[in-house]
């Protein structure tokens, strides 16, 4: 029906040429050299040598490693779910009830990101510490009537992840709310639905896009951070990301942490595949 | 059907053009020289430029160090920085080049002259060699200065709340004991810490001996339910200071900082054995300028610049000559001037080849667990 | 308050659920901004210490304005970032309109591709980036950090636009060929200003992401590119230095300026 169509023309070639150069010199090849490691061999001191030893893939198959695999799905999965939450009623407020200020509020919500996570991560541990804010409000408010420990626990983890990745959820949002055309909700209501009904029947189904843009965008790196379980967990979390970081530089083990980086890019492309082809990939292209 | 051919070309001449802008000012730049501090190519004969490309830990000069250089030798110095030395070993591996003077800790060293990437160093050039303390030259991991020169030096030990617990005895205990629950932080590093549970044990801390380093997991298993978590040492001094911690794991330079600015704090080296470490100065194989590379690891061996160092990052000089000069209020801290007899229990840390990944493993289990 | 050229109706906050949603919203924003007041708090420390406050100083400005190397990382951090920015919105938004509208041989691959620079883990992007370049005798520099910011870039952006791309009604670019505009035209003058906040939004998460990159750009720079987040983490060792705080500050401070000044620019009718 549009103007794209089916098959290759020269259009479509022009459009993909300069993500082929780039991706294809600057992303694949370097893959192909990872893909390589993986089978290759681990000098004791790191380094690499060639060769074919599937065995690295194996090593993949220890319950230490399984167990951290399975708990950076989880959550990975958790954060997505809360930065969906908490994401989408702020860039719904943006696209539609901002008025002229959108633009501004928008870039309010970048610019924090725009100083380093370290420092961030560094006042969090200040305001959730013993003495800190969280804990003296806390206990202002007779909540509580000692200092809980707030900082450096797995729920400090979610928080600090949703907090680093609240952005990825809301900007694709609000790309896809903000073309939305409010003729159809304000005809929605005109036919009697109330404003809840208009929401769920009809802004958020033809929302889907930005949700599926930013869950992919949110999921995806989710399950490779390494430095916020550091920071704000104590380092009790280990999530894949710290893994493969650790073959790379302390075990110096090229090899496996190759094994492992190509294993997860398998998964987590072939999850967001299936996800998108089954759920998405009609509201995604539909015109 | 003229239309899409129409619009299959705009489309294709825009990205056309934008592909053909992107990639020719890249390949042009690319293949040019981009820094200032690049030099005029290769070692061997002809002076070199004066110019010194410096890698090194970061607030680890103190703010004299390198302009006094600079005035002195008139070379223009160039630091940039790593955060672990593990990340400059696999820079370096990688082929990232073009570093002349590199600070790696002492393993590294050792694993950086095994893996042959570590230029020899000529000692005739470095006269002030013979300021270095006997206790900080031929240590294990080089026996014979042939390829660095000790930085700076420094002891893992425990920071903690006297005026909470009271003065403690020079043991590990404090740091598995269950009335501190949650008030204990160790380091993030997987030859400190399970070295840790080692020195409680009485072994080395580069054991390979299996049974041992499986002592030493359970040991850190105990351990875990009474830690807050494991940290930098950067981290565990604000919150000793600050009483969300008790006790922490945490190098000495991190104590010394905490205590110059508390009463409160004291600052314990364990029996039977703790860590000693050592940073050095070595020049990686390759470097453009090895002749500036000597003058400036010289300097830093010189009386003066040797003093000004340790006074700004309170780690310990091996530089005898710069004692003198070392700010007197330092020396009064506990842990910082050592008795022979606690020198006696140090370790250094060394590099253990294979066995680096059970440590990994191990550390890892502990911290998933 | 209707118009009659479609678009979102601004219609005030004078109902009680837009007043919870303005609540909300302030409480996010509350949640953004809260470790931003510590850190500038803490720029204002008398001692060298982000976490324990001990007395009111200024001294970490002072150093601020003395020491030209963190200036220099922000300057390169900047450059960096813009132009890693622009090259790979630009090809972001080209390959986000060529996935969403065409479909072809290969696009599985081509989704799957995009989808995976997005998964790697930084460390195995940089090693293997870094070990390209060595052996491709690129030399390591600015250059070598814009082409591997724009490399992870790209598929943020196109994810991005194509979520805008989605559903998108093609009549008015249609109607605009039918009264003879050209292809360039059309996308100048129709297209892009439907998908701009599409494109504007994918271009803000990828100087987000260049900006405060530290794995990859460890990897691939050359000596003298120091970039800020390279300045910044390599200090977890020895101590962060509230100069940073100082900095931040600093930038923070001249950002917001600078947008509230460009306010008028930026703030568009409900008509626009």
């Amino acid at each position: 029906m549009g103007k794209g169509g089916r098959g290759w023309s020269l259009g479509l070639a022009g459009l993909l040429s300069p993500v082929t150069i780039w991706l294809g010199l600057f992303f694949l090849i370097p893959l192909l050299f990872i893909l390589a490691y993986s089978f290759g061999k681990s000098g004791v001191y790191g380094g690499i040598t060639l060769g074919f030893y599937p065995s690295n893939y194996l090593k993949v198959f220890n319950p230490l490693y399984l167990e951290i695999i399975v708990r950076t799905f989880v959550i990975a999965l958790t954060n997505t779910f809360l930065c969906l939450v908490l994401g989408y009623p702020l860039a719904y407020f943006i696209a539609f009830k901002s008025g002229r200020h959108k633009n501004i509020l928008i870039l309010l919500v970048m610019i924090p990101f725009w100083t380093s996570l370290l420092l961030r991560a560094y006042a969090w541990v200040v305001i959730l510490g013993g003495n800190g804010i969280a804990n003296r409000t806390l206990q202002f408010l007779h909540i509580t009537d000692h200092p809980l420990d707030l900082i450096f626990t797995p729920q400090a983890v979610i928080m600090g992840m949703v907090y680093s990745y609240l952005p990825f959820m809301i900007l694709p949002l609000y790309a896809a709310l903000e073309k939305f055309d409010s003729r159809l909700k304000e005809a929605a209501q005109d036919l009697g639905a109330s404003r809840w009904q208009t929401f769920w029947r009809v802004t958020f189904p033809l929302s889907m896009p930005g949700v599926i843009a930013g869950s992919i965008l949110v999921f995806i790196p989710s399950a490779g951070e390494f430095v916020i379980p550091n920071l704000l967990g104590g380092a009790r979390i280990v999530m894949v990301g710290n893994l493969i970081q650790q073959q790379f530089l302390e075990a110096r083990d090229w090899a496996f942490g190759s094994a492992l980086a190509v294993m997860l890019a398998v998964l987590l492309v072939g999850a967001i595949m299936f996800y998108v082809r089954r759920v998405g990939s009609e509201k995604l292209e539909e015109v | 059907m003229s239309r899409e051919k129409r619009i299959s070309r705009g489309d294709f001449l825009r990205a056309m053009g934008a592909g053909a802008v992107a990639g020719s000012t890249l390949s042009v730049l690319a293949c040019q020289p981009n820094t200032t501090a690049q030099s005029s190519g290769g070692g061997g004969g002809g002076p070199e430029e004066k110019v010194l490309n410096l890698y090194n830990w970061n607030e680890y000069v103190a703010k004299s160090t390198i302009p006094n250089f600079e005035k002195q030798t008139g070379i223009k110095v160039t630091q940039d920085f790593y955060s672990s030395n593990e990340e400059l070993l696999a820079k370096l591996q990688a082929g990232g080049t073009g570093y002349d003077v590199i600070v790696p800790s002492d393993y590294m060293i050792s694993i950086m002259i095994k893996s042959d990437i570590l230029e020899p160093l000529d000692m005739s050039k470095i006269p002030n060699f013979k300021n270095v303390g006997d206790n900080y030259k031929g240590l294990p991991y080089d026996p014979h200065n042939e390829y660095s020169v000790p930085y700076q030096w420094g002891t893992t030990g425990i920071l903690y709340n006297k005026k909470k617990l009271g003065k403690l005895g020079p043991t590990w205990e404090p740091m598995w004991d269950p009335d501190y629950k949650r008030k204990i932080g160790m380091l993030n590093d997987p030859r400190e810490t399970p070295g840790a549970a080692l020195y409680k044990l009485g072994y080395s801390v580069n054991t390979t001996d299996q049974e041992q380093l499986d002592e030493a997991e359970a040991e850190l298993e105990k351990q875990k339910p009474l830690l807050r978590g494991y940290f930098d040492s950067t981290q565990n001094r604000p919150l000793v200071i600050n009483g969300d911690l008790w006790l922490g794991h945490v190098f000495s330079g991190d104590a010394f900082l905490a205590l110059s600015s508390n009463e409160d704090l004291d600052y314990l080296i364990p029996k039977p054995g703790a860590t000693r470490w050592t940073d050095n100065m070595a020049i990686p194989k390759g470097a453009e300028h090895p002749d500036n590379a000597v003058k400036f690891i010289n300097y830093i061996l010189g009386a003066k610049a040797g003093a000004a160092l340790s006074n700004y990052t309170y780690y310990n000089t091996p530089n005898e000559a710069a004692l003198p000069m070392i700010d007197p209020a330092l020396k009064k801290l506990p842990g910082y001037t050592l008795d022979p007899s606690v020198f006696e229990r140090l370790q250094v840390i060394e590099d253990v080849g294979k066995a680096t990944r059970e440590y990994a493993d191990l550390f890892t289990a502990v911290k998933s667990s | 308050m209707a118009n009659t050229k479609g678009g979102p109706v601004y219609t005030g906050l004078r109902k009680i659920p837009d007043r919870v949603l303005l609540l909300f919203a302030g409480l996010i924003y509350l949640f953004l901004y809260a470790p931003i007041m510590v850190l500038i708090f803490f720029s204002f420390n008398s001692t060298k210490n982000t976490q324990v406050w001990t007395g009111f100083s200024t001294q970490w400005y002072g150093e601020l304005i003395r020491d030209t190397s963190v200036f220099n990382a922000l300057k390169l951090s900047l450059t960096v970032g813009l132009t890693a920015t622009a090259i790979a919105t630009v090809i972001g938004t080209l390959t986000a309109l060529a996935l969403s509208r065409y479909d072809f041989r290969g696009k599985t691959f081509a989704d799957s591709a995009i989808y995976a620079a997005t998964v790697m883990p930084e460390i195995v992007v940089g090693v293997s980036l870094l070990v390209f370049f060595v052996a491709a005798t690129i030399e390591l520099g600015i250059v070598t950090i814009i082409i591997a910011h724009v490399a992870f870039c790209i598929s943020f952006v196109t994810i991005v636009v194509r979520a805008r791309l989605a559903g998108m009604d093609r009549s008015v670019e249609e109607a605009a060929q039918d009264l003879g505009a050209t292809p360039v035209q059309t996308f100048l003058r129709v297209t892009l200003p439907l998908i701009l906040p599409g494109v504007m939004a994918g271009a803000l998460l990828a100087f987000t992401l260049s900006f405060d990159d530290f794995v990859i750009t460890f990897f691939v720079a050359g000596v003298g590119s120091s970039t800020l987040p390279l300045q910044i983490y390599s200090m977890i060792k020895f101590g962060v230095s509230p100069v940073i705080n100082a900095l931040s500050t600093v930038v923070m401070i001249s950002t917001m300026v600078l947008i509230l000044g460009g306010s008028r620019f930026l703030s568009r009718g409900e008509n626009a």
